[in-house]
């Protein structure tokens, strides 16, 4: 995550969001965000970073080249989400993005658990893909229109990016779900083992009433959220899985086992060389 | 293109200080497609210069055409390389976000560029809908429409990858965005 220099003079916050910015924001005393709307620009990011990290994992083992270059492509997207997000809410802590992303430990960290589970096979990552896509999507569109000029600007960035891994997530789920019996097989386990962690991205539990109109309430994307997949599905034949869903606890900083190791791997760079740029 | 439009993608500023320092800005490239500028491609936002002391301090707007696009930092250490060496002491460039980017901003000029550099640049038509099909996208070395997606995402965020059925050639589509 490289830093700009220098300090702009014209704070237009209404547009911009760059660490430069941040640092400005500080230096003239303008007020950072709250702490509640901090905690939420946290989420987002966090969701945003850890995906980005496990998607990045795919690069030279994806089914086929091109996939090399998709996911990889979206996990470029997801890291420029992240850094905005990151940015914005570490303003209110005097954190940088780079603070945030390579100097907490494993219960400050603020992702859904669905983020964070390991890659497994191609048909899991499609699965999760379908999933935080489609509700992302919901998400970044309603955020867009939100009464903190910040977050609006990003999500507003955002939601045409994540309208093509949406369709990128709905293309593949087709495909294996229609391809051989044996992708077929793995889609329906897919489901069947990523579902249960869909449910944390639409509770409420993370969500004081003060960020009415600011974020959006998770629980409030949920049919939205439904009828789009459900309209994937339906097309081969498959459904939402009813019935077990996870603890969760990620936006409590509660994480699943593979975590710590995530961590370890995106962070140790930074931990043992501090300060050092690349 | 539309007026309009071409007065929203390319917001040139008005005085002339300001207007002498957007030109050099503009002749700032895109590294990964340097045919074109930052003022074709629409990502050169605002030039302010400060009217004292004599214009020697620049505020510089960019707009990132994709979020984790990293040829901004490129894009900013160049237009504060021209500036410097056009004699701006004190050059600030950064980034805003909103209105988010679009190649809606594209110039006509820069789409024939593109083009003729072997990219075909967007049709102009974005596929909606969960399921999407896009219109047919013309092969930049010999013209034909009968060509086919080899892969939604390309060698960069902004691009995909098409291969050209009756040349064979498989070549870049600059995507709709």
């Amino acid at each position: 995550m490289p830093h700009g220099n220098g300090a702009p003079t014209d704070a237009s916050l209404a547009t911009t969001v760059t660490p430069e910015l941040v640092a400005e924001r500080l230096a003239t005393g303008v007020p950072a965000p709250s702490p509640a709307v901090a905690e939420y620009a946290l989420g987002l990011g966090d969701d945003a970073l850890i995906l980005s990290q496990r998607l990045g994992a795919w690069i030279s083992r994806a089914p086929e080249i091109e996939e090399d270059i998709a996911l990889g492509n979206i996990a470029l997207d997801l890291i420029g989400h992240a850094r905005s997000f990151l940015t914005y809410a570490g303003s209110a802590w005097g954190k940088s993005e780079d603070d945030l992303a390579y100097f907490r430990d494993e219960p400050e960290w603020r992702c859904v658990q669905l983020m964070e589970l390991p890659n497994d096979d191609f048909a899991h990552t499609i699965v999760r893909q379908l999933a935080v896509s489609f509700s992302q999507y919901e998400l970044y569109t309603r955020l867009s229109a939100s009464s903190d000029p910040m977050l609006a600007a990003i999500a507003g960035k955002a939601v045409k990016e994540v309208d093509y891994h949406r369709d990128h997530g709905a293309q593949w789920m087709l495909r294996l779900a229609q391809g051989t019996d044996e992708s077929r097989r793995r889609v329906e386990v897919a489901m069947t083992d990523v579902w249960p962690y869909v449910d944390e991205l639409f509770r409420d539990e993370a969500f004081p009433d003060s960020l009415e109109g600011i974020g959006v309430r998770p629980s409030t994307l949920r049919d939205a959220f439904d009828a789009g997949v459900s309209a994937v599905l339906e097309r081969v034949e498959l459904t939402i899985p009813q019935g077990f869903i996870a603890r969760g606890g990620g936006r409590r900083g509660v994480h699943s086992g593979t975590f710590g190791v995530l961590l370890a791997e995106m962070q140790v760079l930074a931990r043992s060389h501090p300060g050092a740029t690349w | 293109m539309s007026a309009v439009l071409e007065q929203v993608a390319r917001p040139k500023p008005t005085d002339v200080a300001s207007a002498a320092a957007w030109d050099l800005a503009a002749t700032v490239v895109d590294p990964e497609v340097p045919v074109l500028t930052i003022a074709d491609l629409g990502v050169l936002r605002s030039v302010v210069v400060d009217e004292a002391p004599a214009g020697s301090r620049i505020v510089v707007e960019i707009t990132p055409t994709y979020s984790g696009c990293p040829a901004v930092d490129a894009i900013r250490d160049d237009i504060r390389s021209v500036l410097s060496a056009a004699g701006y002491a004190d050059v600030d460039v950064h980034t805003v976000l909103s209105p988010a980017w679009t190649t809606d901003w594209m110039s006509d000029e820069g789409r024939q560029k593109l083009a003729a550099y072997g990219i075909a640049p967007p049709t102009g038509t974005r596929p909606a809908g969960p399921v999407s099909l896009g219109l047919g996208i013309r092969c930049p070395q010999c013209g034909s429409l009968h060509t086919r997606q080899l892969s939604r995402f390309g060698s960069t965020s902004c691009k995909a990858l098409y291969v050209c059925q009756r040349c064979q050639e498989p070549f870049d589509y600059f995507k709709d965005h």
